[in-house]
């Protein structure tokens, strides 16, 4: 049996919503092939941080243009999705980290985002729970946070509003030459093909170089107006970076319930998703040195994900050279929740030719194929 | 004859039987213990410590199962309900 | 800062109610060295749960006598949120634990089932058990009106202890029908002296109508209850009271099976005949089992103290006495087996999820547990499903098969703990 649509799109997490919202508002047929349920992946683990980030210009182009998105977007968002533009600190602990927060701060004023850098008083007042002494922050205002399965639920509803369909416990098997062949032995065709699995792309196009990064999340009972804004510690990127071994960082953000969300961990090779002890430990204990006041909190839930990761940091976005029928939508790591409004312009850009809003050149998938020896 | 305690709930004295629960204090005077998410007023439901809708704070701690602690003279209980 | 206690036993036990008073109690007099782990106050569990006013069971003097003169190290007030082999942690309102153990006894019990129906979230609709629980808790019910419902025998034990208490007891309405409980009672026959219990209990409510085939549809009020309708099929029927105490039998409590991987089937552990899990080294006994009542908790927890400690011997002595009371088991699941009218009693804006005010409908257009707490947010409150995952195995046929740590609320700190290395303050068993 064979259906015909103009793009087959796999996985139903953010990246696959936002992709099938821009295809159907272009006026595409598009269905959408999910194994599990919609945001089972990474999309239902993340901790939604619509941020800006500074550490490459392609990163910053990335997301500061899925910023604005958002902006566009977050009047029609449902309450569900909770959206607050609650901004973000980046705490710096000594002087060392207040030159860094410096050069954050002119790196993003000279892009027109706007950014205050906070001394030790203003940190204070701006975060009373935080300890004391600490060298001072920079708030960046525009900075948000949703809860991620619902904006992922309302891209996919839009979308099927716009003619799009959804099929959920629809397991692929193989995505190559135009057509999906499931589990169950049917294949599906369409013109176009999205890879957008997530932590599970390289299993459906292997050659593509995605590796599952393990994180953990801690959720808090409620204790509103505890922590205003979003709070990361300057070392996050160290962490977010390291290409091998375990690390944590603090990272703490405010629900719009008065709960905390707290992060985060990261850990390459492990396969399974139970919880534990051992990094969650030393995520909680670097939690506690910025945020002493929580060591008392009830914590009511303690959760993994697995972000898709790529080996430059960057995500795949863009057809796959082998396969002209082929694009990839994935290896956003910790940025697929900010990143995919994007994301969704950019496939939708490449499968219908048109300019797209940003350059594209440091996303394309066929850097992988050129860099890498084999895999 | 058993003794009687005093705690306070939300600054009232009430006077319940040595041994209770501030639970019990708190079905005596206020009757609801917590504001649910969207501002019902709840009372505790399972009395066995599972369910959490008996949530008050205690002597200063928040999030405090009362079906679970025991009344002691001049306890401080703070029922949001 | 939490202190971290670190302790080591031959035997742990984890729930301080029959099952595991017996067992605590069998494994310390043939030589281990035992604890005994409880979030409650005090040992007794819900069935025998003291408090204001002290408990009238002459088997639960008689066992939390042996209790308090055996050399068990009773741990109370202390919550297991963590377990694998080898170890546990537990966390109290002012330490935490890491207890180390050879053998380990989950005796959890069971907690009461909880069904929506519109109004169920009013301030004065309690369980059935849970209206017990605070009464023994010292709250009066002196010339209060109640009405009991739900299903199963503890509606009747109810009944009768807030008799007692001089509550009015305007009726118990058991969903059950009249002819399931006639052969229920007929099977009883095999155990008169539950048959005269039954009969006894029955009497000290005497004056409360015991109505079959009822059940609670609504219930009515402002900020607190003020009327329960019920509904027999034929009529509806509108009973101002005071409280409406309303529990649908139990439902065992398998997180801690079920995060030591342990099997199981069908809604209860699987054990050998000595009690015995899947899992190697550890034991379950009691309602987690099988929902069976007060009897063979007992025994199942004497046979599972006995064989943690090695005592084979004694353990198969009371295998027959375990096999005798184990029929129960089916004949109550069939008894007391819910009646479909129970899932429709919800309106699509009843709440389903009392932690997040998730409602029925919200909740219900998901195709399994997991799709629906992560999109409608029930169960993703601090009673961790308990209440709402519960009913919606009943209610749409999800099961809440995975459990992961904590298996309880705890302290931020406590989670913190559980990952590093704790300092051996105390290292050895028995009392502190």
């Amino acid at each position: 049996m064979t259906r015909s649509a103009d793009v087959l799109i796999v996985g139903a997490g953010i990246v696959g919503a936002a992709s099938a919202f821009e295809l159907a508002k272009a006026g595409l047929r598009v269905t959408i092939l999910e194994e599990r349920f919609t945001s089972a992946g990474a999309t239902g683990a993340a901790m939604g941080h619509l941020v800006v980030m500074d550490d490459s210009e392609a990163q910053f182009s990335l997301t500061h243009y899925s910023q604005t998105l958002w902006e566009k977007l977050h009047e029609e968002l449902p309450a569900k999705v909770e959206f607050e533009r609650c901004g973000t600190i980046w705490v710096a602990v000594d002087d060392l980290e207040m030159a860094e927060v410096g050069r954050k701060c002119a790196f993003y004023r000279a892009r027109g985002v706007h950014a205050e850098i906070l001394d030790p008083q203003s940190l204070r007042d701006a975060e009373p729970h935080l300890r004391a002494p600490l060298a001072g922050g920079l708030l960046v205002e525009g900075d948000s946070v949703i809860y991620p399965p619902a904006a992922a639920s309302f891209l996919l509803e839009k979308a099927v509003e716009l003619g799009a369909s959804l099929n959920t416990g629809t397991a692929v098997i193989t995505l190559e030459k135009g057509i999906a062949r499931l589990a169950d032995g049917t294949t599906l065709s369409a013109g176009r093909l999205i890879n957008a699995a997530g932590q599970f792309s390289q299993k459906l196009t292997p050659g593509i170089r995605v590796k599952p990064r393990k994180g953990h999340l801690v959720i808090t009972d409620r204790y509103p107006g505890t922590v205003r804004h979003q709070l990361v510690e300057l070392g996050y990127l160290q962490s977010a970076h390291s290409s091998s071994g375990d690390s944590v960082a603090f990272n703490v953000q405010p629900r719009s319930t008065g709960q905390l969300l707290i992060g985060s961990s990261r850990q390459y090779d492990i396969e399974h998703d139970e919880v534990e002890p051992a990094i969650l430990s030393r995520m909680l204990q670097r939690t506690f040195e910025y945020l002493p006041a929580l060591a008392s909190y009830s914590g009511i839930r303690v959760w993994t994900g697995f972000r898709p990761a790529t080996p430059d940091k960057l995500p795949l976005i863009g057809p796959w050279p082998d396969d002209p029928t082929l694009y990839i939508a994935t290896g956003h790591e910790g940025l697929g929740i900010t990143t995919s409004l994007a994301t969704g312009k950019l496939i939708c850009s490449h499968i219908l030719g048109q300019a797209p809003a940003i350059p594209v050149e440091p996303y394309l998938p066929s850097r992988q194929m050129v860099t890498e020896a084999h895999v | 004859m058993s003794e009687i305690l005093t705690v306070r709930v939300n600054g009232a004295l009430v006077n319940v039987p040595a041994g209770s629960t501030a639970a019990v204090a708190v079905m005596l005077s206020i009757g609801a213990c917590r504001q649910s998410v969207t501002g019902q007023p709840r009372a505790p439901l399972c009395g066995m410590g599972t369910c959490f809708e008996c949530r008050v704070e205690i002597n200063g701690q928040t999030h405090q199962r009362s079906c679970q602690v025991i009344c002691e003279a001049n306890m401080e209980i703070k029922a949001h309900g | 800062m939490d202190s971290v206690l670190q302790r080591s036993f031959d035997v742990a036990v984890i729930g301080a109610g029959p099952a595991g008073i017996a067992a605590a109690v069998r494994a310390s007099e043939s030589g281990a060295r035992v604890a005994l782990i409880d979030d409650n106050a005090a040992p007794g569990g819900q069935i025998w749960r003291r408090g204001a006013s002290q408990s009238h069971h002459p088997e639960a003097e008689h066992w939390l006598d042996r209790l308090s003169k055996s050399s068990v190290t009773l741990m109370a007030g202390t919550r297991v949120f963590y377990a694998h082999k080898g170890a546990l942690a537990a966390e109290s309102d002012h330490a935490l634990s890491e207890i180390l153990y050879d053998k380990l006894i989950l005796a959890t019990g069971a907690r009461e089932l909880f069904l929506p129906f519109p109004g169920w979230t009013l301030p004065n609709v309690l369980g059935a058990g849970g209206l017990q629980a605070l009464v023994k808790s010292g709250l009066p019910v002196n010339g209060k009106r109640v009405v009991i419902a739900g299903t199963g025998p503890l509606l009747l034990a109810v009944a009768a202890h807030l008799s007692e208490q001089g509550a009015e007891v305007l009726c118990i309405c058991e969903q059950a029908p009249f002819s399931r409980l006639c052969a229920f009672a007929l099977t009883l026959a095999a155990f008169p002296e539950k048959l005269v219990e039954a009969a006894q209990l029955r009497f000290r409510s005497r004056r409360a109508p015991y109505l079959t085939s009822t059940w609670p549809v609504a219930a009515f009020g402002q900020d607190r209850l003020q009327s329960v309708q019920v509904s027999d099929h034929q009529c509806l029927r509108e009973i101002e009271c005071d409280y409406l105490a309303c529990g649908y039998h139990l439902v065992p409590n398998l997180e801690l099976v079920r995060a030591l991987g342990c099997r199981v089937t069908d809604g209860s552990a699987e054990v050998t005949e000595l009690q015995e899990t899947s899992e190697s080294a550890i034991y379950c006994a009691g309602e987690p089992t099988g929902i069976a009542g007060l009897d063979l908790a007992i025994v199942e927890g004497q046979i599972a103290g006995y064989a943690a400690a090695g005592n084979l011997h004694s353990a198969r002595k009371l295998l027959a006495t375990g096999a005798r009371y184990r029929k129960v088991t089916s004949a109550m699941k069939k008894a007391f087996a819910l009646r479909p009218e129970l899932a429709t009693l919800a309106k699509p804006d009843t709440l389903l999820c009392r932690c997040e005010d998730v409602s029925f409908q919200d909740a219900r257009k998901h195709s399994s547990w997991r799709a629906a707490k992560l999109h409608s947010r029930c169960g993703m409150g601090p009673c961790q499903g308990r209440v709402c995952g519960a009913a919606a195995e009943f209610l749409f046929g999800w099961t809440m098969d995975s459990s992961r740590p904590p298996i309880f609320p705890v302290r931020c700190s406590s989670l913190r703990a559980i990952g590093s290395p704790a300092n051996p303050a105390q290292r050895h068993g028995g009392s502190p």
